[in-house]
């Protein structure tokens, strides 16, 4: 019963920590939540529903070292409102992660996340979880120093929305999360989500290197500015970013709310008019991920196979 | 003006950001004040009171609060950018929430790796509008007052930046003694009884006041007081803790007073022993004692906890609550709903041991006409600002909260222009055991812990419960209004449901209305008494006397009982968690609640006196039938004007500004969401939702309410509510219950009462007993729903004074109920949505249409009221609902919309909103006029759509239940005729653009029709 999955999901935390090695060929997958994050519920769904193991932990857990990220494949940083978003979503969060000492030796989460990105491992953010990537500089990163270069901030209409968009995939993109997909809908749901990138030289880098990995699209699947297609006026209409790498991963849409076809507000229409997948399109991300790390982590030399995907 | 520990930090946007806040304040000045401001420029302002040399300063600032691409920083300095004239500076007052200073305090804590005294306010956040033009001081202060702050919670500086930005910040209140009072009752006179209890807000009559006088001049009771060392009369205390408790607010003495009730049309006369016995209590009692009798024993918990208990299935409870927050939306709208919310989701968290998991919200508002244009009496606020502020407070709470908030309604009338109605309701899901444990159930022993968990204790909401008994004037106490903190209560959320699990709790309940006052006296009956020391409750400041920190209603708090031996483990969780738990007191047997500060006594209250000793009520109704008469409407040949007018009509029109902005699918359970179908604009009758990722069970959950009816006749309002709620969840494919033995499929109901003063009094409440009439005929109505359906309702509350009166005037509520009501759905998969599907399909209306024009929206549209309202005949709905139950078991049926405000019409209409689908429909030869086909809003009606090749079948189930209107087109007409001729024609883009941009679209600024919809490209 899912009503018991956090006590599932926090009696697996401490197990999880010695078992992680043994359970080989299981993607691990580990959900922070607390402080006011609320979707870790689905996003652990959407794991499980694609295979992976899922552990969801409160994020005091990881910074006070009873958890370690290390013993984990991809690090998830759900929606929500952490720390009531009161002084711009995710900034709370994001400076806790940056300044936050967590031991003698004055190591922060923000240096472990580093490493761990270095190993060759994955992030994903979702919603407030792509705003605290962004604002940490995690993404897009493209000078390596993880400082922030864009910001997300109020949509333009100026309010919070709950509406289904339609995102186009980037053909350019490298990121393993998006591998098959060209087009995508999804719910977004946020106040705070229009990408602001504070010069062209900037935008003309991500353009380059296709770190926009989705764009806001209209009914033909052509990028938009036009509201309520783009539903916040994000600059190149973009919903989503990866860093160089393709190994973190953030987007201001919820695809962990499309887990099911019934989730689409027109799946009553749809199912009428033939369409019998139950799946929801948001589950093909999840599904991504996970065989792309299940892959790499039965392939003898990881890193290698790694390096030659960029 | 700094000292070297006071410091500013401003933050402004960089040139060539966009200020949408600023752009906001300038657009609503013009368009609902009038004023015109030029540009407006908006600052972040945070003042901090915390010793940082200059460095740490600027890192704090520019690292943690300034955003690096959007934000300039300013440090120690107040002042404007060139070319604006005046400013507007709004702050808060002492002791209001502050959760943006409590994050940046957070904040500050991170980067300078060390611990902040989390007991004081360090720093304190502001916003600073500059505006272009300079406008004198009083259309500033309308800016300021009217639409960015609330004179009761902010500070508001306003002026010409010429002559200096003046700041403001609280500072904490003085540190007054512990000092209990004794209140003199003795020797005082009736009326000086009267004027205690009002000057102290106790809300308690003349005969409650000398019932409380002869306790404490009882011999027993003065023995008592003297061991224990007492004072013989009353404390301040005590006196509280009678009030909180006795208030109608917790007490519901209008809901158990004896009614001696006539009906002068027929003579009857009779006697009521109690509404909720007679009426609610009893009625479920024998639906239960059916259910039973048929294998259902689905129903677990009713009437006696925070929230009702139903069984889902052998491994889970559904607990549900809807409760309203009138009185504190009335004076601040976004404080009163946020702490609605938030406080109504407190009841099933806090439910038998608690840890109940929060499934949905939905919320029924009612308000007057925001397009009100006319002068408002002292103390009344605009409806439009009462709309916006609950609005928001509503999108705060269950957003910020994680709670999707699935469904909801919003009604219009001018009599809830003084107090509006806030309707907040929450299902959870609960596991049946908690380590081993009955969920639902609350044991607790003596010398059991009581400990507080969440936020800390202030000034605020004192006097909350006894606040909302009475009815509402000019001078209501700024104390009385509460901001809620939703991510205090989502910490507090999140560690309750992991201490239920971890079988740390014995029990918990909520502290809400009454404070720790009403949690722990209401605990206290359970094991036989309690001892609590309030020297230990953490404040938010200092200040507080005893009484004060025992009745406060400070928000996002819980009192748990815990056992000794778990208090070090429910501890150290609480710290891992960030949740504040304090060690309070503990239960006891001895009878008494007794309240210590430092080891004085301060109250020592008998638990059955004060629980039982509250005298009854005896009140006198009158039914007396309106003078009411049918209009003449002189019939029309075409109705395609009167439908467009009737989408547009303010009870009618899309809610989608406002639906919108509530999240509806978080957690990703959301099955039927308000608005549905390829253009997101086909409005749906119930939501579903299902319980989990693993199976498909879920729930159906909807709202009856029809206040204009009762104008008519009070009891067919109700009948016609509770139906109203029936029939959306059959709309949506649910199944009436017990309908076969141990089907196991629950439904669960709430009612909520909110009537206008209803206590006779010859000079200020003269028909008073005909509103009283009109609650009996509600409560009648219900009972005989509840019987017939075999429904049962599992939890309620009423709300009994919903007047305001000011300037010598009283703005009453026309006498209200709302049905809350869930039932379980076994697979959602199965859900019907409203609108049409494909073409070809073929329409068909269920049930019969009456001469059912009174009350009706068709009737407003013409200024009339007229006289046959709406009623129910239970035995044909419920033959026609277990029908429709079949046909989806059969999966015969494609769409499916209930018949509600504007009649047939409507619902053709709206049923075309998802695609822009068309109907041609032929309306058969009834007798009926023209108009009351099309308009007559009859009870349980539906307008289903069936699979051409699934209408013999459908027919053949539903014989002459079902009449056959026509066919769904793919062309987008939507046409009607009638005895051969056209009577009406339209386009159904056109309809929908009507809906769309009705009222409350247009004031709540959502974009042009042209943008929102997409339809046209599918």
């Amino acid at each position: 019963m899912a009503q018991d999955a956090a006590q599932g999901a926090h009696k697996a935390q401490s197990e999880a920590q010695t078992d992680v090695a043994n359970a080989a060929g299981t993607v691990q997958a580990l959900i922070l939540t607390g402080f006011g994050i609320n979707c870790e519920e689905e996003f652990a769904a959407a794991y499980r529903l694609a295979g992976a193991e899922a552990t969801i932990v409160h994020l005091n857990q990881v910074l006070h070292g009873q958890v370690s990220i290390h013993d984990f494949d991809i690090l998830n940083f759900p929606g929500g409102f952490s720390f009531g978003d009161d002084l711009g979503s995710g900034v709370v969060l994001a400076n806790k992660l940056r300044y936050r000492q967590n031991g003698p030796d004055g190591r922060t989460l923000l240096d472990d996340i580093k490493q761990f990105i270095a190993d060759g491992k994955f992030v994903f953010g979702i919603c407030n979880g792509f705003q605290v990537l962004v604002k940490l500089g995690l993404l897009p990163n493209m000078g390596g120093d993880v400082t922030p270069e864009v910001t997300l901030t109020h949509n333009a209409s100026g309010r919070y929305e709950d509406r289904w968009v339609t995102l186009r995939a980037n053909p350019l993109s490298n990121t393993p999360f998006l591998k098959g997909i060209d087009k995508l809908e999804v719910p977004v749901r946020h106040g705070e989500g229009r990408l602001v990138i504070p010069s062209e030289a900037i935008q003309a880098a991500i353009e380059a290197a296709g770190l926009n990995c989705l764009t806001y699209a209209d009914f033909d699947g052509d990028a938009t500015d036009v509201y309520p297609f783009n539903p916040n006026g994000a600059a190149l209409n973009c919903a989503g970013l990866t860093d160089s790498t393709g190994q973190v991963f953030g987007l201001m849409p919820h695809p962990e709310a499309f887990l099911s076809a019934y989730n689409h507000p027109d799946w009553a229409r749809r199912r009428r008019a033939g369409q019998t997948d139950e799946e929801g399109q948001g589950l093909k991300i999840f599904k991504n991920i996970v065989a792309h790390i299940a892959q790499k982590n039965n392939a003898p030399a990881p890193a290698v196979q790694l390096a030659s995907q960029n | 003006m700094p000292d070297n520990t006071t410091h500013t930090i401003q933050l402004t946007l960089k040139p060539g950001q966009h200020d949408g806040d600023g752009q906001r304040v300038a657009e609503a000045a013009a368009r609902h004040l009038g004023l015109t401001t030029g540009r407006v420029r908006s600052a972040a302002l945070y003042t901090v009171r915390y010793p940082l040399t200059e460095t740490q300063l600027r890192d704090f600032a520019t690292r943690c609060l300034a955003d690096p691409v959007l934000h300039d920083v300013r440090l120690n300095e107040l002042t404007a950018a060139e070319g604006f004239a005046t400013y507007i500076l709004v702050a808060r007052r002492p002791g209001v929430t502050d959760d943006e200073g409590t994050s940046a305090q957070n904040a500050l804590a991170d980067i300078l790796n060390e611990p902040l005294d989390v007991h004081t306010q360090h720093i304190f956040s502001k916003k600073l509008y500059l505006l272009e033009n300079d406008l004198p001081e009083t259309d500033l202060r309308r800016i300021a007052e009217e639409l960015l702050g609330n004179k009761l919670i902010n500070w508001l500086e306003v002026g010409r930046v010429a002559h200096g930005i003046r700041d403001y910040t609280p500072r904490p209140g003085g540190g007054a003694e512990a000092i209990t009072e004794v209140i003199s009752l003795t020797g005082r006179t009736d009326a000086e009884l009267v004027q205690l209890s009002k000057e102290n807000i106790y809300a308690l009559n003349l005969v409650e006041m000398q019932a409380v006088r002869d306790h404490f001049a009882d011999p027993v009771t003065e023995a008592m007081r003297e061991s224990a060392g007492m004072p013989a009369e009353p404390t301040d205390c005590e006196m509280e803790i009678i009030a909180q408790t006795w208030s109608e607010h917790c007490k519901h003495k209008e809901f158990s007073a004896l009614i001696n009730y006539k009906d002068l049309a027929t003579g009857e006369e009779k006697q009521v022993d109690s509404l909720f016995k007679t009426y609610i209590k009893d009625a479920t009692s024998e639906v239960d004692r059916q259910l039973r009798a048929n294998g259902n024993d689905w129903l677990v918990k009713v009437f006696s906890d925070n929230a009702g208990a139903v069984r889902i299935n052998s491994d889970s409870l559904f607990v549900w609550k809807v409760e309203t927050h009138n009185s504190p939306s009335a004076i601040d709208p976004y404080g009163g709903a946020i702490t609605g919310i938030l406080g109504n989701n407190r009841d099933p968290l806090a439910t038998g041991i608690g840890g109940a998991r929060l499934l949905f919200n939905t919320n029924v508002l009612c308000f007057g006409n925001p397009e009100y244009d006319g002068p408002l009496l002292t103390g009344q606020l605009h409806p439009r600002r009462i709309l916006e502020g609950v609005r928001k407070g509503i999108e705060d709470g269950g957003n910020k909260s994680g709670v999707p908030t699935v469904n909801g309604a919003i009604v219009f009338d001018d009599r809830y222009a003084g107090k509006p109605l806030v309707y907040c309701g929450t299902g959870a899901v609960m596991p049946m055991q908690f380590a081993g444990l009955d969920s639902w159930e609350k044991n607790i022993d003596a010398g059991d812990r009581i400990i507080m968990a969440g936020g800390r204790v202030g000034k605020d909401g004192i006097h909350g419960a006894t606040f909302s008994s009475i009815e509402l004037d000019e001078t209501a106490p700024a104390t009385a209004v509460q901001i809620g903190s939703p991510i205090t209560q989502k910490l507090a959320m999140d560690f309750l449901l992991l201490a239920a699990r971890r079988g740390l709790l014995k029990c918990s309940t909520d502290n809400g209305a009454g404070g720790l006052s009403s949690s722990v006296g209401e605990l206290a009956g359970i094991s036989g008494g309690a001892v609590v020391e309030l020297e230990r409750v953490p404040l938010k400041y200092p200040g507080l006397r005893p009484w004060e920190i025992f009745v406060s209603e400070s928000q996002e708090r819980f009192t748990l009982v815990v056992e000794p031996g778990k208090i070090a483990e429910i501890t150290a969780l609480g710290q891992e968690m960030e949740v504040e738990l304090t060690d309070i007191g503990h239960f006891t047997s001895d009878g008494f609640l007794d309240v210590r500060f430092d080891g004085a006594p301060v109250a020592r209250l008998n638990m059955h006196f004060l629980h039982d000793g509250v005298p009854r009520k005896i009140l006198e109704a009158e039914w007396t039938k309106p003078a009411v008469a049918e209009p003449e409407i002189p019939a029309a040949t075409n109705y395609t004007e009167t439908l467009t007018q009737l989408l547009g009509s303010l009870n009618i029109c899309s809610r989608e500004s406002v639906i919108r902005q509530y999240d509806h699918e978080v957690k990703g359970r959301t099955i039927v969401k308000p608005l549905m179908g390829a253009t997101g604009q086909a409005p749906q009758d119930a939501a579903v939702v299902r319980f989990n990722f693993e199976s498909w069970e879920g729930v159906a959950v909807s709202n009856g309410i029809i206040p204009r009816y009762g104008d008519l006749d009070a009891y067919d309002m109700s009948a016609g509510s509770f139906d109203e709620a029936v029939r959306q969840i059959i709309a949506v494919g649910g199944k009436l219950p017990n309908l076969t033995p141990g089907d196991g499929i629950f439904w669960s109901v709430n009612d909520n009462f909110c009537v206008p003063d209803s206590v006779y009094d010859p000079v200020i409440n003269p028909d008073g007993k005909q509103k009283l009439a009109k609650l009996v005929r509600m409560c009648e109505a219900l009972r005989d729903a509840t019987a017939a359906y075999c429904i049962p309702l599992t939890s309620g509350k009423d709300s009994m004074k919903n007047d305001f009166k000011a300037d010598g005037v009283k703005i009453s509520v026309p006498p209200t109920v709302l049905y809350s009501m869930t039932a379980k759905m076994e697979d959602v998969r199965r859900a019907v949505t409203s609108d049409f599907k494909q073409a070809d399909d073929v329409v068909y209306l269920l049930g019969e249409t009456h001469n059912e024009l009174g009350g009706s929206e068709f009737y407003a549209l013409h200024g009339q009221l007229g006289a046959n309202v709406p009623k129910v005949d239970f035995a044909k709905a419920k033959a026609l609902y277990t029908l429709v139950g079949q046909a989806n078991d059969q999966r015969l049926i494609q769409s499916c919309h209930d018949l509600s405000d504007g009649g047939l019409a409507v619902a053709l209409a709206e049923t075309t909103f998802g695609y822009g689908y068309g109907a041609v429909v032929e309306l058969p030869e009834t007798g009926l006029p023209l108009a009351t086909q099309l308009f007559s809003e009859s009870h349980s009606r539906f307008l289903a759509t069936v699979a051409p090749e699934d209408v013999v079948a459908f027919e053949q189930l539903l014989g002459n239940r079902a009449t056959r209107l026509g066919i769904v087109t793919a062309d987008g007409e939507l046409t009607v005729r009638h005895a051969g001729k056209m009577v009406i024609s339209a386009n159904t883009a056109a309809l929908r653009a009507a809906w769309t941009n009705g009222p409350v679209n247009h004031l709540l600024g959502v974009v042009s029709k042209d943008n929102l919809s997409h339809s046209n490209s599918l």
